[in-house]
């Protein structure tokens, strides 16, 4: 892929294979450790299919000793190790290295303890994310976050990429919904951090491990709160002349007091694909349609639908209809849902972006979108997290004609410094991986990323997990460990004293 | 009291830590000293008073956004916020009348350094899951930023989210950025009277598993509620679950909880102003409260301690044969413990939470020699305690920030 610089791969290494493939299956027997070409193949690249490597080996473990161990081994040996969920990273988080493990957790498939008192479940790290709702959704219980790909994304990768979802507005993302993990560091060390108990006491390592990347360390267990289903939900779809419009219905509905379980917009492009699609019965005529979904007790739910449906009349929406049934809650969704395979359906590639942005900057940002789709000669649709600003843009693009995939892909970095300049951010849930690495700086500058680093060097001061991802420059740890602090010994500095 | 610096801005901070580094002096980070008596008692140097940054420098209610410098005093950003019907949804508690001082006393920093909560915790969260965004400058005289202004948001590690409860050892924040969201138009509290901890725990956890939304659910044992004004009239304990909402959705709610357990006990409910009140004895801890200008050093020791919800009665149970009294908050697993008298007996606290199945626990007052002898904080386990060394040399090599405030050595 254009210009993608990976760290170059360690000769020593690499001229070692046969023997560390030999010493991984003294310590991962059987089937654990796969080393020919054709069996590697499935695990050169993760959601971002661009970009693609075969590793030194693929080790898949089935036990938290045998990670201890692999990881002693890298760490002795200097190898650099790669840990991978289900794959579905879409920054390229789970990206191979020649000279790398690639250390596949799908083995750790099993729920351990289902509390309903506690209403926590401890779960392994390649449990799937709609696995762990399976396990509890008889008892009335699920597990929030909600990321599209949660019917195969893992718990363990949705932890590593501090993952969202739809309804993180109201229920937050990961990372306000995990208690407690046991990770395993790359000296093989094995911690333990939270459990079924509330906030740490003191120092919150859990909330640094969160969103890491797999850059820390590999997450052997996990436990999560589960929440009770709402009794009731209900979506209302409301359709606007204008994406200013929609954005105001947004803001009024949150300035009401209002915080619903989703809030999705989807602008004209979208709503066709979506309609073409599907024929979900969105209409045709709006610029931008809102999802508006209210969840909760009956009585409530009710009471602020039709609050909602004020606030959309006062708006000059064009459609406003409230679900009456579940059935048509679920098909108010479901072109939603399918935003990406429409997408598929009328462009033969597309990239999905992931900026966030303050919400009231939406029209501005998408006028500069429209100026950027003539300025490369690309389409480019808008589906968009409207309570959380988190702005999905689709762009349209034929890999099969030469300059194409470049020519989206600088719109998209375009796009994402676009976010940044009006007070956004790269990323929203799908994490800076490979793909958004050399955009960091726009967003940080040296000394910023230094004290990221500096984190860093205290789990993994070789920078052998995951090296290559989130950081553009990997300093050396003693390079980082150095104090320049100028400033001569004056009794004191010029500050106020007393 | 040693003496205090007070910077104006970020840059007299920088300057602040830079003349520590070059000195070899010790800070001790601080907003306005409203929580000087928790953590480790320690000596430093000077004093960094950070007060002196105040100030909030943003704040969009349609955008749920706020941004305050560190030393903003958190009643003013209340104020502010209340004004727009909006609130900091993790109900911050105030330390001030546990230990003796006036309430209001803090500032937003140090909201943030201590990873304050509420009794709307297990639904909303703490300070740390409210934090979006930072500035602090961190032992290495350096300013640096993390996070951003929106709610979602994975651009790098979480630093803002980590260094909440650091209680000022890595860095000190200069400006802090954190979401807000919307007052609820009502509250209403339903009770439920004469339960023991143990059935109490049963009735919380049905409670809050059920539909009915409980954005609070506290047990408040006789002897303990006989110390809150607005239950004392109950005569026996008091098992609160706080509603919160549109009026409608709790009435509707009410009524369901109250079929739901009428069979376990006598009902009773308090309306708005009671319920206030009571969960503002929940969370500033009024059973336990000292008289304002009151000695720490010889007041009762208190423990924070947060267990399991369900593990959290065994807790009050052991301790009481000592002569302790309990409370319980979060759905019974976080239990407020004020023992006979100024002895802590720490090991036969930490026992207990190890029984329970394992949490932490603090110890929040105390005095200050026994808080220089005592792991005050949940002690760290070999591996964790090496690897938070590490973290601290990373971000203040020189040990110049509140050294031993946490953890000996970091």
């Amino acid at each position: 892929m254009s210009g993608l610089v990976m760290p170059e791969p360690k000769a020593d290494v690499l001229a070692r294979r046969s023997q560390i493939i030999a010493d991984l299956r003294a310590i991962v027997p059987g089937e654990g450790v796969i080393d020919t070409e054709t069996e590697m193949r499935p695990f050169e690249s993760d959601g971002v299919t661009a970009y693609r490597q075969l590793p030194l080996a693929v080790v898949l473990p089935s036990t938290t000793e045998q990670v201890s161990k692999v990881l002693a081994y890298a760490h002795a040996n200097g190898i650099p190790v790669v840990p991978r969920g289900a794959g579905t990273s879409l920054s390229g988080g789970a990206l191979p290295l020649a000279d790398g493990i690639l250390l596949g957790m799908g083995k750790f498939n099993r729920i351990l303890d289902i509390d309903f008192a506690n209403r926590s479940v401890v779960a392994q790290p390649g449990v799937t994310n709609l696995g762990i709702t399976t396990a509890v959704a008889h008892e009335g219980f699920y597990y929030a976050p909600d990321p599209s790909s949660q019917i195969a994304c893992t718990i363990g990768g949705n932890v590593g990429e501090n993952s969202g979802g739809v309804h993180c507005l109201k229920y937050g993302l990961t990372t306000n919904n995990v208690l407690g993990v046991e990770m395993v560091l790359i000296t093989g060390e094995i911690i333990r951090v939270g459990g079924k108990h509330l906030d740490s006491g003191g120092l919150d390592l859990l909330g640094l491990i969160v969103g890491s990347e797999g850059l820390l360390g590999v997450v052997t267990e996990v436990t999560v709160r589960i929440l009770k289903k709402p009794e009731t939900a209900r979506a209302v779809l409301l359709g606007f002349p204008s994406s200013e419009a929609a954005g105001a219905c947004v803001a009024a509905i949150i300035a009401a007091g209002i915080i619903p379980g989703g809030m999705e917009m989807m602008d004209r492009m979208m709503v066709h694909a979506a309609e073409a699609f599907l024929g979900a019965g969105y209409p045709l005529d709006v610029e931008a349609l809102l999802i508006v979904e209210l969840d909760g007790p009956e009585a409530e739910v009710n009471h602020l639908i039709d609050r909602v449906a004020e606030i959309g009349n006062g708006l000059g929406c064009m459609t406003l209809r409230a679900s009456t049934s579940e059935e048509e809650r679920v098909a108010f969704w479901a072109g939603r849902k399918a935003a990406f395979p429409a997408v598929g359906r009328i462009s033969p590639d597309y990239l999905c972006m992931d900026g966030t942005i303050p919400r009231k900057a939406l029209p501005e940002v998408l006028n500069r979108m429209e100026q950027m789709s003539e300025k490369y000669g690309l389409r480019c649709g808008n589906v968009f997290h409207a309570g959380d600003g988190n702005l999905h843009p689709l762009i349209c693009y034929d890999a099969n004609k030469p300059g194409e995939l470049e020519k989206a892909e600088a719109f998209g970095a375009d796009i994402l410094l676009l976010c940044v300049e009006v007070g956004g951010v790269l990323t929203g849930e799908h994490g800076v991986g490979v793909e958004k690495r050399d955009l960091m700086p726009s967003m940080f500058d040296e000394t910023d990323l230094a004290h990221q680093q500096r984190l860093k060097c205290a789990f993994d001061p070789d920078a052998l997990l995951n090296p290559g991802k989130v950081f553009p420059v990997l300093h050396r740890c003693a390079e980082l460990g150095r104090m320049h602090v100028s400033g001569g010994k004056l009794p004191f500095p010029d500050i106020p004293r007393f | 009291m040693s003496e205090r610096l007070c910077p104006r801005d970020e840059a007299d901070v920088v300057e602040a830590v830079r003349w520590a580094v070059s000195n070899e002096r010790t800070l001790d980070v601080a907003g306005s000293g409203s929580k000087a008596a928790l953590g480790r008692h320690i000596q430093t140097d000077v004093t960094l008073e950070l007060k002196g940054l105040s100030g909030v420098t943003l704040y969009e209610p349609e955008e749920l956004v706020l941004s305050a410098r560190a030393g903003t005093p958190v009643a003013q950003i209340e104020a502010l916020v209340a004004d727009a019907k909006q609130m900091m949804a993790f109900e911050p508690m105030d330390f001030g009348p546990l230990l003796g001082l006036p309430a209001g006393g803090g500032t937003l920093g140090g909201l943030m350094a201590c990873n304050l909560a509420g009794p709307r915790r297990p639904s909303a969260g703490a300070a740390r899951d409210h934090a979006l965004g930072i500035r602090a400058v961190s032992g290495r005289g350096e300013a640096f930023k993390a996070g951003g202004r929106v709610v979602k948001n994975v651009t790098g590690y979480d630093l803002p989210r980590g260094l909440a409860g650091s209680y000022g050892t890595f860095a000190a924040f200069t400006e802090l950025t954190i979401k807000v969201l919307p007052r609820p138009e009502t509250v209403e509290t339903l009770l439920v009277l004469g339960l023991d901890d143990a059935a109490a725990a049963s009735v919380m956890s049905g409670a809050v598993g059920s539909y009915y939304d409980v954005s609070g659910a506290a047990h408040v044992p006789a002897d303990v509620a006989a110390r809150i004004p607005v239950v004392a009239g109950a005569g026996r304990s008091v098992t609160a679950l706080r509603l919160e909402g549109v009026k409608p959705s709790i009435l509707h709610r009410r009524g369901k909880l109250e079929e739901m357990l009428r069979a376990r006990g006598a009902l009773s409910f308090l309306d708005a102003d009671g319920s206030h009140a009571f969960w503002r004895a929940m969370r500033d801890v009024l059973p336990f409260a000292l008289a304002e200008g009151g000695n720490v050093d010889t007041a009762k020791a208190v423990w924070r301690v947060s267990v399991a919800p369900m593990a959290g009665a065994s807790i009050g149970a052991a301790l009481r044969e000592a002569g302790a009294m309990s409370f319980y908050d979060w759905t019974g697993g976080l239990v407020w413990i004020e023992m006979a008298d100024a002895e802590p007996h720490t090991r036969r606290v930490r026992e207990a939470v190890a029984q329970a199945g394992g949490g932490h626990a603090t110890l929040i007052r105390a005095s200050a020699p026994v808080r220089a002898a005592e792991e005050v904080f949940q002690p760290l386990d070999a591996i964790t305690g090496a690897l938070v060394k590490r973290m601290k040399s990373g971000f203040d090599p020189g040990r110049v920030l509140s050294p031993g405030r946490m953890y000996a050595g970091v």
